[in-house]
C-alpha cells in the first residue's frame, strides 16, 4: 500500500526546503515528499507551474496533501490542483494548517499508512477553529 | 471576432499594463508586497508574445489560452485571480457573443474569481471594479461609460479596509490607498473598451 504524498509550498524556497528537511529527519523517507518555493523569477512568491511539478514528484495513488504558508500559496495551490484536473484532482487536498507543524504531523500520519482523509484531518487539528 | 481584432485587444491590454507598471507597483508597495506591476507586465508580455497564435483560435479557446498563460507567468496571487477571470470568460462566452452573452459570461466569471479568492465585493479587491463593470454592461451603458465606471470603482477602493490578500495584514493601515488589483482591472477594462469602441 502506498503512503499519502506531502507537498510543501512556501513563498520562500528556504522555508520550503527547511520544512522538508525537518520532515525527512523526523519522519523518514517512506513518505513521498516534494517542496517548492519562490516565484520562479528569483523572488519570493509561489508558482502554479512549480506546484504542479511538486505534486507530480510526490504523487501517490493514496493521494497528496499540500501544506502552504500565506494566502497566495493557497490560491496558487488550488489553481494547480484545478489545472491538474480529474481524476487526480480528487485525490489532492490543500490543508488548512501551519506549514511546518502541519507538514510534520501530516507526514507522521502518512508514514503509518493513514488515508488521505486521516492525514488531512490530523493537519487540520493544528488550526484554531 | 476576427483574429486581427483579438490581437488588437491583447496589444491594448499589454500596452496599458506596461505603461502603468510602475504606478501599479507603487500602489502595491503601499499595502502589499510591491510586485504587482512587474508581475502583471511579465504576464501580459508573455500573452503578447503569443497573441497571433491565441487570436487564431475561436474566441472561447483564445480567452482560455490567455488565462492559462497568465496563471503560469504572472505569479503571486494575481496570476490565478486574473487567469481565472479570463479562463472563466472563455468557458462561458459563445463564439460570437452579443451584449447579453458577454454580460452573462462576465457574471459567471466574477463568481469564479470570487470563489478563487474566497472574497466578495467590498473587501478592497479587483471584484470591487468587476462588479460595477458587470452592472454597467447589464444596464446597456456605452464602452466609454463602462470604462468610466471602472475608474470610479477603482478610486472607491481608496477608503476601503482590505479584508483579503496580503493587504489585509495591514488592517486599518490599508485604508487610504487604492487597491493595485482594482487599478489594474480598471486599466484593462478601459483598454478593451477603447479598443472595441475604436472599431
Amino acid at each position: 500500500m502506498s503512503n499519502v504524498g506531502i507537498v510543501i509550498v512556501s513563498h520562500s524556497p528556504l522555508v520550503a526546503e527547511g520544512t522538508a528537511d525537518m520532515v525527512r529527519q523526523m519522519v523518514g523517507d517512506e513518505v513521498p515528499l516534494a517542496w517548492c518555493g519562490g516565484n520562479g523569477h528569483g523572488g519570493l512568491g509561489t508558482s502554479v507551474e512549480a506546484i504542479m511539478g511538486a505534486i507530480d514528484k510526490a504523487w501517490s495513488e493514496a493521494g497528496v496533501a499540500i501544506l502552504v504558508d500565506l494566502g497566495g500559496a493557497e490560491t496558487n495551490s488550488e489553481m494547480a490542483v484545478e489545472m491538474i484536473g480529474e481524476p487526480r484532482s480528487h485525490k489532492i487536498i490543500v490543508c488548512n494548517a501551519p506549514i511546518v507543524e502541519g507538514a510534520v504531523m501530516a507526514a507522521t500520519e502518512s508514514s503509518g499508512g493513514a488515508s488521505l482523509k486521516e492525514v488531512v484531518a490530523t493537519a487540520h487539528e493544528l488550526s484554531p477553529s | 471576432m476576427a483574429a486581427a481584432d483579438f490581437s488588437r485587444l491583447i496589444a491594448a491590454a499589454a500596452d496599458t499594463i506596461a505603461a502603468h507598471a510602475e504606478e501599479l507597483t507603487a500602489l502595491d508597495q503601499a499595502v502589499g508586497d510591491g510586485d504587482h506591476g512587474l508581475n502583471m507586465k511579465r504576464g501580459f508580455e508573455a500573452v503578447r508574445a503569443e497573441a497571433d497564435a491565441f487570436a487564431a483560435k475561436p474566441l472561447p479557446e483564445a480567452l482560455k489560452a490567455v488565462g492559462t498563460k497568465l496563471v503560469m507567468t504572472v505569479g503571486g496571487a494575481s496570476g490565478p485571480l486574473f487567469g481565472t477571470l479570463f479562463m472563466a470568460l472563455g468557458k462561458d462566452l459563445p463564439a460570437a457573443p452579443d451584449r447579453d452573452g458577454l454580460t452573462a459570461a462576465l457574471g459567471r466569471a466574477i463568481d469564479a474569481v470570487a470563489a478563487r479568492g474566497k472574497s466578495q465585493p467590498g473587501q478592497k479587491t479587483m471584484l470591487d471594479v468587476l462588479q460595477p463593470v458587470y452592472e454597467a454592461l447589464a444596464q446597456g451603458k456605452t464602452a466609454g461609460q463602462i470604462a468610466d465606471a471602472a475608474d470610479k470603482a477603482a478610486e472607491a477602493t481608496v477608503p476601503m479596509k482590505a479584508l483579503r490578500g496580503r493587504a489585509s495584514f495591514l488592517g486599518e493601515r490599508s485604508i487610504g490607498h487604492m487597491d493595485a488589483g482594482a487599478r489594474s482591472t480598471a486599466l484593462l477594462v478601459r483598454a478593451v473598451a477603447e479598443a472595441i469602441e475604436g472599431n
